[in-house]
């Protein structure tokens, strides 16, 4: 043992890096290199700090975990093939094998939705099982799952400017594609936190909430077309929504995990499952942990609707239905932390209380949409 | 803080009942939909506008006073944390930890506290140490202390952001309104006639008011909205609007709304020039202007009139503009056009189950028509002819009020996709002097009719007969007269032979309007059929159209207006500082966990005591614990 570096010296994240790490923020800075070279001028300033923004950030939560570097390369790799059969014509998605049966955007999102319905599945049977080769199988579906979600959403982007040059935006702009964008950031946060805590044994839970929201999507693909691209309202045009939209997400998708986390406690706690599922202090700590950022991502999203509202609305704040909604979410979640930090509590209240929680979620997120009308109107059923 | 969350529970509340009963709508709708009991309390509680009203303010001021009190009261506190290293802590309390171990002192003391030194540094740790009088010592470390400005900057950053909102809300006027020296104008007036109580000048120092600029033209006031009545904010300077423009994607839907504007102010050598659109306003002497919506400007009309139950075809020209009124006939049963709105575009989805695209059916125009005791009936009319289930109409629709859905007559297109068909065939359809002919053509082309001239005269006087029934009312009035003549039994029969009978004679109507100007005949197919079957259906539906004008939109020039909203939010800065705090307060206070350390040197034990505590006890921190307990335990044995 060397006395200068004895081991209990922690390594800091750039000395942990190996040459792998590198080549992986190399290729995303190359991608955003030809990206700005290419597009340039149809970017304003925000967005190529985005663009630059995304490298920085992909790179550092790529060198944290590991595999979401393979699945960003490998959204990459696919979407870039998939581009290239296209060869600038939108009528090719149902010609070319390969684009019709597997990549173009709409047959991606079809793959995604399978492949979260067969992960659930397989989640559920390794639990009964106590299986754990059966759960690694699970988890690769969802992977899959993820890949493919992303896939179509890139194609989906490209897709929309061979419509037409002004019709071009990126997929978060309606209900059908922030569906989509739900249940790749619940995957990915559900996934994380299985490999960080082992909690296989909680897949089946957390795509419960997914595959809900799955079959939205189908209902909403096969009954009302909603999947054709459509060009964005005035108010839309902005790069906020590149910001705002994803952050909100991480917020819906973390408070979703969170619940259903709380499910899988309430049910252990009253001993049913008890002996598959993890103790009740894993469980407990997992839904702390995903409302916390859930809640530092949905306070984030709040404050950039508000920045932007006050520059398409004429105010930061209109109280308008969604408004209020995300100020309701909001106060809620506070609450939540608050007892739980501030007056340590814990137990089968605070699991209620997130299960709770997730309805209120599910009201803003959907029920402003259906039931009430104002400026968010994007997004109506 | 019981009293600071209730207060926020109650805003939740509040919030709520904000989002559900929809805001700031005319208060004819709230009386409508509640009834006049339900409407008055609803409105004392100022329902209508929740977030404006006083209950919700004083709410906000209390929150922000309980919560500086907070911040007030455990901010010195929270500081204190943060600084000291609890380098005081007894042995004994020590030893009552729950998370603590004791490891042998190899090495010398010396040499063991520069050990521990160098473990918390690498840990990242910040240390104090402090010799006992026993000759044992204290190494007091801290890690994540800044947890603690997590509280003060959620805390300052809420009473920040709500002082913000209130600065931007309209408390000046609140309290000008309670002591009576301001009320809001509840009459449609112009505004020059505003009095002076109900303005607002220019030092009024947050408003969000809103504009409507007919092209070509300037102002320097704007309205505020107030329950049911408005304030006119006085402006610093002058806006004019050079041109408004709306583009269009290929499918039809817009694409951009942008305004030319000019900002002409004395202050200015010259005047400002910029084209503002929605997401990018034009901020200018701390007053932003939004692009917010459209509207007509005045629209140039021109219309064909036809009187409906004239039974001559020559429309009468009538021109007008959108705001404007005109004038439709004479004496008792004169009718007062009021032109109420153009659009240029209307996308409509069309398709029979809503699934299709929806697509441009063109431009049309909304007007009423009033009679002389002041009733008056909204009608809609559709420029261009539209397409319905395969066929060509010209589409009016025709409704008594606001709460009713518009109902429409649909005009058949002749082969020219002209109007002109069906009122030539209405025409005659109407003229008494023709059913002589039609019923002798009739009697003619009918084989059923015999020869005997007897036989043929009374087919004659019967078509004719049921010709003079029909031009009183169409459909329903045969219907009628056949209810009070013909006995229940033999009413079915009867009615499809009259049906029959006026399709045949709608044939021949339609032919001699074809001829009376010279236009190739009508053939029987079942194109024709069809044609005739909607004819005779308009015809009928004509009865029901409450006026018997039908107006036709033949030219307009359009003229728009841009609807501009003006605000002033001198708190906006104080809401995006209490952002950023708040912000930076929640990453702190959940992703810094503040760890304390404590290592008691006793030489004469030759011991270590190890105590660890952290004021969040969680799964990272029991970890944590672990880890460094066994790291510990290397380091020293």
């Amino acid at each position: 043992m060397n006395s200068n570096s004895p081991d209990y010296q922690q390594k800091t994240l750039l000395q942990r890096l190996n040459w792998q790490d590198w080549l992986y923020a190399l290729v995303l800075a190359a991608g955003a290199v030809f990206a700005y070279t290419r597009y340039a001028q149809y970017m304003d300033i925000y967005e190529v700090g985005f663009l630059f923004g995304a490298t920085a950030v992909f790179s550092y939560l790529g060198w944290q975990w590991k595999r979401l570097s393979i699945l960003v390369l490998g959204i990459g790799a696919v979407s870039v093939f998939s581009i290239n059969l296209y060869q600038g014509e939108q009528a090719r998605a149902t010609q070319v094998f390969l684009l019709k049966y597997l990549i173009s955007s709409q047959s991606a999102i079809m793959w995604m939705n399978v492949l979260f319905v067969l992960a659930m599945a397989t989640y559920w049977f390794a639990l009964y099982k106590r299986s754990e080769f059966t759960g690694k199988v699970a988890t690769a579906l969802t992977w899959s799952a993820t890949l493919f979600g992303f896939v179509g959403l890139m194609v989906r982007w490209y897709e929309s400017y061979l419509i037409a040059p002004d019709v071009g935006h990126i997929p978060i702009s309606n209900l059908y594609e922030v569906f989509v964008l739900f249940c790749l950031i619940t995957a990915l946060l559900y996934l994380h936190y299985e490999q960080r805590l082992n909690t296989k044994q909680l897949g089946g839970f957390v795509l419960l909430v997914v595959n809900a929201a799955v079959g939205f999507i189908l209902w909403y693909t096969f009954d009302r077309q909603a999947h054709n691209i459509q060009p964005l309202v005035p108010a839309l045009q902005s790069y906020w929504m590149k910001i705002h939209v994803p952050a909100n997400f991480v917020g819906y998708g973390a408070f979703s995990l969170a619940a259903m986390v709380a499910s899988a406690y309430l049910l252990a706690n009253k001993g049913v499952l008890a002996s598959r599922l993890p103790e009740l202090d894993v469980l407990d700590d997992l839904m702390y942990k995903s409302i916390a950022v859930g809640f530092a991502f949905f306070t984030i999203a709040t404050i950039l609707g508000a920045m932007w509202a006050a520059e398409a609305w004429g105010g930061y704040w209109s109280w308008d239905p969604k408004e209020t909604w995300a100020l309701i979410v909001w106060l809620n979640y506070a609450a939540w932390l608050h007892l739980r930090m501030v007056k340590g509590f814990r137990g089968p209240v605070l699991a209620w209380w997130a299960l709770i929680g997730l309805i209120v979620t599910t009201f803003a997120f959907l029920g402003v949409n259906m039931f009430l009308s104002g400026l968010h109107s994007y997004g109506t059923l | 803080m019981r009293f600071a969350v209730s207060l926020l529970s109650i805003l939740g509340i509040a919030s709520v009942v904000g989002t559900v009963l929809k805001q700031n709508e005319p208060y004819e709708n709230y009386i409508i939909k509640f009834g006049q009991f339900w409407f008055g309390l609803f409105e004392q509680l100022g329902l209508y506008d929740v977030y404006h009203s006083s209950w919700f303010l004083v709410i906000l001021l209390f929150l922000i006073v309980s919560t500086s009190l907070c911040v007030y009261r455990n901010g010195p506190l929270m500081i204190k944390e943060w600084r000291t290293f609890k380098e005081h802590a007894s042995e004994k309390s020590l030893n009552a930890f729950s998370h603590q171990a004791t490891f042998d002192m190899t090495s010398g003391l010396n040499v063991t506290k520069q050990q521990l030194m160098q473990f918390l540094q690498a840990k990242g740790f910040q240390y104090k140490s402090v010799v006992h009088a026993d000759g044992g010592e204290l190494i007091a470390a801290k890690a994540g202390t800044h947890q603690r400005w997590g509280y003060i900057f959620t805390h300052t950053a809420m009473v920040i952001i709500l002082l913000g909102g209130v600065l931007d809300g309209n408390l000046p006027f609140k309290v000008q309104e309670m002591l009576g020296h301001k009320r809001i104008e509840t009459l449609d007036i112009p505004e020059s006639q505003v009095p002076e109580a109900s303005r607002l000048s220019t030092s009024n120092p947050s408003f969000r008011a809103n504009m409507t600029l007919p092209e070509g033209t300037s102002d320097h006031v704007a309205f505020v909205r107030v329950r049911d009545g408005y304030l006119v904010q006085e402006l610093p300077f002058t806006v004019a609007l050079k041109d408004f423009r709306i583009e269009h994607y290929a499918t039809g839907q817009p694409k951009s709304f942008e305004s030319d504007l000019v900002i002409i102010d004395p202050d200015l050598k010259e005047p400002i020039t910029k084209t503002i659109s929605v997401n990018h306003p034009l901020l200018y002497k701390g007053i932003a202007i939004y692009q917010s919506d459209f509207q007509d400007g005045g629209t140039a009309l021109d219309f064909n009139v036809w009187n409906l139950f004239a039974p001559d075809n020559q429309p009468q020209p009538l021109a007008g503009a959108i705001f404007g009124k005109g004038t439709l006939g004479e004496g008792d049963d004169a009718l007062t056009v009021e032109y109420n709105d153009f659009r240029k575009f209307n996308i409509i989805n069309m398709s029979p189950d809503g699934k299709g695209k929806p697509h441009n059916v063109g431009p049309n125009i909304t007007y009423k028509l009033r009679d002389n005791k002041g009733q008056a009936i909204e009608y809609v009319t559709y420029m261009q002819p539209m397409q319905i289930d395969g066929k060509h109409y010209f589409v009016a629709g025709m409704r008594q009020t606001v709460q009713d859905e518009f109902r429409y007559l649909r005009i058949p297109i002749d082969d020219e996709l002209s109007i002109n068909g069906f009122m030539n065939f209405r025409a005659i359809m109407l003229d008494a002097a023709k059913y002589p002919e039609i019923a002798r053509k009739i009697a003619r082309n009918s084989l059923d009719v015999g020869k005997d001239p007897a036989v043929v005269k009374q087919f004659e006087n019967s078509v004719v007969q049921l010709l003079t029934i029909f031009a009183q009312g169409g459909y329903s009035q045969v219907a009628q007269i056949i209810e009070k003549n013909v006995p229940e039994k033999e009413r079915e029969v009867v009615a499809s032979t009259y049906i029959k009978m006026v399709r045949v004679a709608a044939y021949e109507a339609y032919n001699m309007g074809l001829a009376a100007n010279k236009k190739p005949l009508l053939v029987s197919d079942a194109k024709t059929e069809a044609l005739l079957r909607d004819s005779l259906n308009s015809f009928s539906d004509m009865f029901f159209y409450g006026s018997p004008y039908f107006l036709q939109l033949e030219q307009f020039e359009h003229k728009e207006a841009s609807g501009l909203q003006l605000t002033k939010s001198p708190g906006q800065k104080w809401v995006y500082l209490g952002s950023v705090l708040l912000v930076l307060g929640i990453f702190s206070m959940m992703y810094i966990r503040e760890r304390r350390i404590w290592l008691l040197l006793k030489p004469d034990a030759n011991q270590v005591l190890f105590a660890m505590a952290s004021n969040r006890k969680n799964l990272d921190f029991e970890q944590e614990f672990n880890v460094y307990r066994e790291q510990l335990k290397g380091l020293l044995t």
